[in-house]
């Protein structure tokens, strides 16, 4: 650029000077235009993508409750359980479990999420809890990026999956074959020690901190 | 440079200058995602789309981005393709966008579709830079479909999700961890460039038997 700017100095034929203006309009003028469409773009597909999440998440309480009639959405808020969020919280932005109920009308038990890091990535589970009788309905993990084929079986190995309905809490996670029969047993799956033993955590983790909260709302609500 | 017709247009990135086999562009969500046919199509179909309508906008504005704002600009469009894309397939495939994570918000830096405007788009009409596009968009799925196929088929033993070989085979399930993709993409290599090789001397032997017959 420099031999062209000096006066007298010719050098190969150049586009000219464009203005700062310019440079800023156009990118400016971009940036609005980009930000437009994908707005645009947000608002339209928001409603099916909430869908899907309050889908699944539908799904996974009903599977982890084991077909609750219907169910209720409490909030934990400073360690108790309110039907309702306290005036000024943002409602999403709770911690929630879901207490389930049967066709009479009677709790069969409370849904609880929660998620901790696994192998790969965060883990994130859904069981059900009876406080009744302190026992498991049901486990499903919900997000995990564990190693398809060993971690993942977490996700996919049923019988992994099916052996924490009806355990026992607190659990207590053997090696495959090494239990002796405790109904608080869970087997981890060889080759996924530490993948089945992060489930195993969490669900302790969670009713740890929320198992009080749990067993006096199933008489209040 | 010779000018080149549509039809070469087209199918320039389809075969001859396959933006993964040929040029080596891509190679992150070719190694990262094709670990099913499903997940191949989805990431193929999101490239393609955010491809082909970034050649398209990018073409259509070429007169009035000033030469310095105009990689700025480039990656605007192409990001505001991506974000659109990312949000049309966690509304349309959920589990499928899932699967993809971060992958399909990497579609940004895909140096395919940067490349593409850089070297194509913002020097020819829409309609050359259109047929580029989707040349180059075809090529690539072909591509990530070829190792899906692959990797499905040997990893899990199904096709699509279809069991292929019954409840007694055993899936070599290193096809669909990382190490597999590596695999795959060297053999495939590998076996274009022994076609490619045996291609060349026979075009050399056809030369010197026409040469020797002239004489």
């Amino acid at each position: 650029m420099n031999g062209a700017d000096a006066p007298g100095v010719t050098t190969a034929p150049q586009a000219p000077r464009v203005s700062a203006a310019r440079l800023v309009v156009t990118l400016g003028g971009g940036g609005a235009l980009a930000g437009a469409l994908i707005v645009i773009a947000f608002l339209l597909t928001l409603p099916a993508i909430e869908a899907h999440r309050a889908e699944r998440l539908n799904a996974a309480i009903a599977e982890v409750l084991r077909g609750p009639a219907r169910y209720d959405t409490l909030y934990v808020v400073g360690g108790a359980l309110r039907r309702d969020p306290p005036p000024g919280a943002d409602p999403t932005t709770l911690e929630k479990v879901y207490l389930g109920h049967a066709a009479d009308g009677k709790p069969v038990g409370y849904a609880v999420v929660a998620q901790e890091p696994g192998f790969a990535d965060v883990v994130r589970v859904i069981f059900g809890y009876d406080p009744a009788t302190k026992k498991l309905l049901g486990m499903k993990v919900i997000e995990s990026k564990e190693t398809p084929g060993l971690g993942d079986g977490i996700e996919k190995n049923q019988t992994f999956v099916s052996q924490f309905t009806g355990r026992a809490t607190p659990l207590k996670g053997v090696k495959a074959g090494a239990g002796k029969g405790d109904p608080s047993e869970v087997d981890f799956i060889t080759g996924a020690t530490i993948s089945s033993r992060t489930v195993v955590r969490i669900i302790n983790n969670a009713l740890a901190r929320l198992g009080p909260a749990l067993k006096d709302g199933a008489e209040a609500p | 440079m010779r000018k080149t017709t549509p039809r070469e247009d087209f199918l320039a990135g389809i075969w001859r200058e396959n933006p993964v086999l040929v040029t080596a562009l891509g190679l992150c969500p070719t190694l990262a995602v094709t670990n099913s046919v499903a997940n191949s199509l989805a990431m193929s179909a999101a490239t393609f789309f955010v491809l082909v309508g970034s050649s398209f906008l990018v073409s259509s504005v070429r007169r009035w981005v000033p030469n310095e704002v105009r990689i700025s600009t480039y990656i605007l469009i192409i990001a505001t393709f991506v974000s659109v894309a990312d949000m049309a397939l966690a509304a349309l495939v959920p589990d499928i966008h899932k699967a993809l994570g971060a992958f399909i918000a990497l579609i940004v830096v895909n140096c395919i579709i940067l490349g593409r405007q850089e070297a194509f788009a913002s020097k020819n009409p829409v309609g050359r830079a259109v047929l580029d596009a989707a040349g180059n968009g075809i090529g690539f799925t072909i591509t990530l479909l070829l190792m899906g196929g692959i990797r499905e088929v040997l990893g899990k033993g199904s096709f699509l999700g279809v069991p292929l070989f019954g409840p007694h085979y055993e899936p070599w399930v290193i096809m669909i961890l990382p190490p597999g993709g590596f695999l795959t993409l060297g053999v495939i290599l590998l076996s274009l460039s022994a076609i490619q090789r045996r291609r060349t001397r026979r075009a050399e032997a056809a030369a010197t038997g026409a040469a020797r017959r002239a004489a």
